[in-house]
């Protein structure tokens, strides 16, 4: 069970990496949004994730977009918070106890519960990159309707990539 | 001690996530003022492999306008060639030799990577300083226009800073009435078609539709077309004026870029370095 879990992760990441690089890389509208979809690896990681693992898969999966992208560091931020955020948030919303679910799917915890937990991290984690990439607040207003135009993108294709592999049995 | 022990792992959330945010922050602030991090970029073995592989794909679905565009090159290149070989051998005149001091030398090169949308641009060629290509070095669209500059060079691979970046600044003047100014994208403007020219002085004439060309001051050779004036209004009540210019350019579809070798442009840096500074 546990070593199918680490090779499920494991090609889910290089499909993401695979998929935001060399295809929603040339993606934008109106240079206002922009998908970054690669988010959803980070939203699925077991519960079971040791914190400081978690944060190590989040730097390397930043810095691996950041060779790509050419802006060394701005991506390994954002995930990085965003990795805090998706601990604080599982920490307050999930009662660890009675409680036998692998990983964060929608399957798994309900349309409600995966849409807000998505929708704050995609938030925070594009906040960040946002600000890092500009590097200066007289565009701020300009920064944040990016971002915020980027994050509603992010969320639907979240979500709907989540319908796709919706499992109905599990429920 | 143990207190301060069980209290940290208590919230080492909290705490292993100062310390990589830490680390994302450096690197981004080191990689904002040295802009060197040659190692972790597209110049980078493997990540560049990838590109140019990849290219391929993208190079086919493009190849009708690349070939267009040759072959309008071409057509221009041979009529030149055809004025400077069917010389009329009757008319006596003196022949100057120009190939000994030829200033400028030109390199073609292919795009392996490019993007548009992004606040900063950077593009990658598949030449390096195995060719002959050095940091500094001005680069050219075949057909018209500027692109950029040259700005980390690996062996076989060399990052352009585009001209869609925020630091990269340019010499131009208009055609008409050598009007000088500095070309300049960003601020406010994120549009791969236009750019601004600023710090003209205002007592010029300027006409919508009027052409702007390089200087020739910077690495740049003069009079290479850059763009066509399309708002001569955007910024006034200075001694400067700004206006905005559609570029001739089309950056989305650039696939080949030629790099231009300055003959003198260490004698020209040698001489620059003897002003003071104040």
């Amino acid at each position: 069970m546990n070593s199918r879990l680490i090779i499920i992760n494991i090609v889910r990441w290089v499909i993401l990496i695979l998929v935001q690089v060399l295809l929603l890389r040339n993606l934008s509208f109106y240079n206002l949004a922009t998908p970054f979809m690669y988010v959803l690896f980070l939203l699925l990681l077991p519960f079971s994730t040791p914190n400081l693992l978690l944060y190590l898969i989040a730097f390397v999966t930043g810095i691996t977009l950041d060779m790509f992208y050419d802006t060394l560091g701005v991506h390994t931020s954002a995930c990085v918070a965003l990795a805090f955020v998706r601990v604080s948030f599982i920490s307050v919303s999930v009662n660890r106890d009675n409680f036998d679910e692998v990983e964060p799917t929608l399957s798994n915890m309900g349309f409600k519960w995966f849409s807000l937990y998505a929708m704050l991290c995609i938030l925070v984690h594009h906040l960040v990159l946002f600000i890092l990439e500009a590097f200066r607040f007289s565009e701020l207003s300009y920064t944040l309707l990016r971002c915020l135009f980027s994050s509603i993108f992010t969320l639907v294709t979240v979500i709907l990539i989540s319908f796709i592999f919706y499992n109905r049995k599990q429920r | 001690m143990r207190n301060l022990w069980i209290f940290i792992n208590r919230y080492n959330a909290f705490f292993l996530f100062i310390i990589f945010f830490t680390v994302g922050i450096v690197l981004t602030v080191k990689n904002n003022i040295y802009q060197r991090s040659i190692t972790l970029n597209s110049t980078n073995e493997i990540v560049g492999e990838v590109y140019q592989n990849l290219n391929v794909a993208t190079k086919y679905m493009n190849l009708g306008k690349v070939n267009d565009s040759l072959s309008i090159e071409n057509a221009r290149l041979s009529a030149q060639l055809f004025a400077l070989t069917h010389i009329d051998s009757a008319k006596n005149e003196t022949v100057k030799d120009t190939i000994s001091n030829y200033q400028y030398t030109y390199l073609p090169a292919r795009i392996i990577k490019n993007s548009i949308t992004l606040r900063n641009n950077i593009i990658t060629i598949n030449k390096g300083s195995a060719d002959g290509i050095q940091s500094g070095m001005a680069v050219i669209s075949p057909i018209k226009g500027v692109v950029g500059f040259i700005r980390d060079v690996s062996p076989h691979l060399a990052t352009i800073q585009s001209l869609l970046h925020k630091d990269t600044r340019m010499s131009v003047n208009l055609k008409k009435n050598n009007a000088l100014g500095s070309l300049v994208w960003g601020e406010k403007n994120f549009d791969f078609r236009k750019a601004f020219v600023k710090e003209i002085p205002n007592q010029f004439k300027i006409n919508i539709g009027d052409t702007v060309i390089t200087s020739g001051y910077g690495a740049f050779p003069p009079g290479i077309p850059v763009g066509r004036v399309s708002n001569t209004a955007v910024a006034t009540g200075d001694n400067f004026m700004t206006i905005e210019i559609r570029l001739l350019n089309d950056f989305s579809t650039l696939q080949y870029v030629y790099v231009i070798k300055n003959k003198f442009a260490e004698e020209v840096k040698i001489l620059d370095d003897k002003i003071p500074h104040e």
